[in-house]
């Protein structure tokens, strides 16, 4: 995103290039524009850019494209976390 | 105060069988946002049960989801309405929906339409093409400002127990004047780390949160220990005062991650197993100083 970049080299987003069809849905679905089409396939240009929502993996047709996607927030993950472990936690959902 | 509509199809307008069909959450101000994009016009409006979420946040959770929209599509009888089969779906509710699935399972199409509701008017008179700018994502200095409000009221309760324990702690062994310094100084570390960090974000240096809510928190520590300084507050005090207070500033500068729109939460996890460890350790070294201080 302009003007914005996060932690470089740590997205888990991966995209199988055999198995892609080109239907070009995740081209459509990415808010930041992390894959473009390579001819008939499509290929992640901007891998640092991924927020790891998951709209692309949810919507290729073959499973081509696999991310861990989930809540990305401190007190989100510490919740997690702490129920992991079973500690009770009174700090709540970060957002409903 | 009730942010729930009914879920279910409106008619804005008079919508006719060829008319658009938009979907959205059953969040009152996502509802509002669409319909008043969409006054002059004749549209279908499908609503999904989201319990008063917002598209992104409720696709994330997976209620703005692929099985409610198919039951929402069936319920509704919406095939029975319109003559054709496209449904226009928000860009941020993709990750909460297979279209594929949903094409297979009810016959509708899915076209993920614009980011934001603003940009509906422009796409459907485009031909319902859709810019570059109505697909990107941005985190402009006014989208940021707004969500300070919402992140200081999370904040308030823990902030004001904290606050009233340094209070009564620090006024007892050190006196009114140290609880005064100790309640300010904290307070500023706070704002330091809820307002000022992400106001600053993309000018303040570094890719991780807490290095730049570490910096702000150091900006405002520096500050600080000048106006104690002259207050007559000695070395390992002020000492205390850089190592503590960068660290609040820190973990709430970090915790803004959940509320940008550009962070993973691969990310997010790097740096929290990084920074916590080193926040921890300054807060306690912060309170040994302070404690160490006083009986040495």
């Amino acid at each position: 995103m302009k003007g914005f970049t996060y932690l470089r080299k740590v997205a888990t987003l991966k995209l199988d290039q055999e198995k892609c069809i080109g239907c070009e849905m995740c081209t459509n679905v990415c808010p930041h524009q992390v894959f473009s089409m390579a001819g008939k396939t499509a290929t992640i240009v901007e891998l640092d850019a991924c927020m790891e929502c998951g709209a692309c993996a949810i919507n290729c047709p073959v499973t081509a494209i696999q991310v861990e996607s989930g809540v990305g927030c401190a007190s989100g993950l510490i919740n997690e976390w702490l129920k992991e472990h079973n500690i009770g936690s009174s700090m709540g959902d970060c957002c409903t | 105060m009730d942010y729930i509509v009914p879920p279910g199809l409106y008619a804005v307008g008079h919508p006719s069988a060829e008319a658009p069909v938009l979907v959205t959450a059953n969040y009152k101000m996502s509802y509002d946002l669409v319909r008043q994009q969409m006054a002059e016009r004749d549209v279908w409006l499908l609503v999904l049960e989201t319990f008063g979420i917002n598209v992104w946040c409720a696709a994330g959770k997976g209620t703005f989801g692929t099985l409610e929209l198919i039951e929402r599509i069936r319920h509704s009888e919406l095939a029975k309405l319109v003559a054709h089969r496209q449904l226009l779906l928000p860009i941020l509710g993709a990750p909460g929906i297979a279209a594929h699935e949903v094409k297979k399972r009810t016959g509708f199409t899915i076209r993920y339409a614009t980011i934001r509701a603003q940009d509906l008017p422009e796409y459907l008179d485009n031909g319902m093409v859709a810019t570059q700018a109505m697909r990107e994502l941005t985190f402009s200095l006014r989208e940021r400002l707004i969500l300070i409000p919402v992140e200081l009221v999370g904040a308030m309760k823990v902030s004001a127990v904290i606050m009233a324990a340094l209070a009564f702690v620090v006024s007892v062994f050190g006196g009114a004047t140290a609880a005064v310094a100790a309640v300010t100084g904290y307070l500023g570390a706070v704002l330091a780390g809820i307002v000022i960090a992400p106001l600053l974000l993309p000018w303040l240096p570094g890719r991780s949160f807490s290095i730049k809510g570490a910096i702000a928190g150091m900006v405002w520590a520096l500050v600080f220990s000048v106006f104690i300084g002259r207050s007559g507050f000695t070395g390992p005090t002020i000492f205390a005062a850089l190592l503590g207070m960068p660290a609040v500033s820190a973990f709430y500068a970090l915790n803004f991650t959940g509320c940008t729109t550009f962070t993973s939460r691969s990310g997010v996890k790097k740096e929290m197993r990084l920074a916590l460890p080193v926040m921890g350790s300054a807060i306690i070294a912060c309170l040994l100083l302070l404690i160490g201080s006083r009986f040495l």
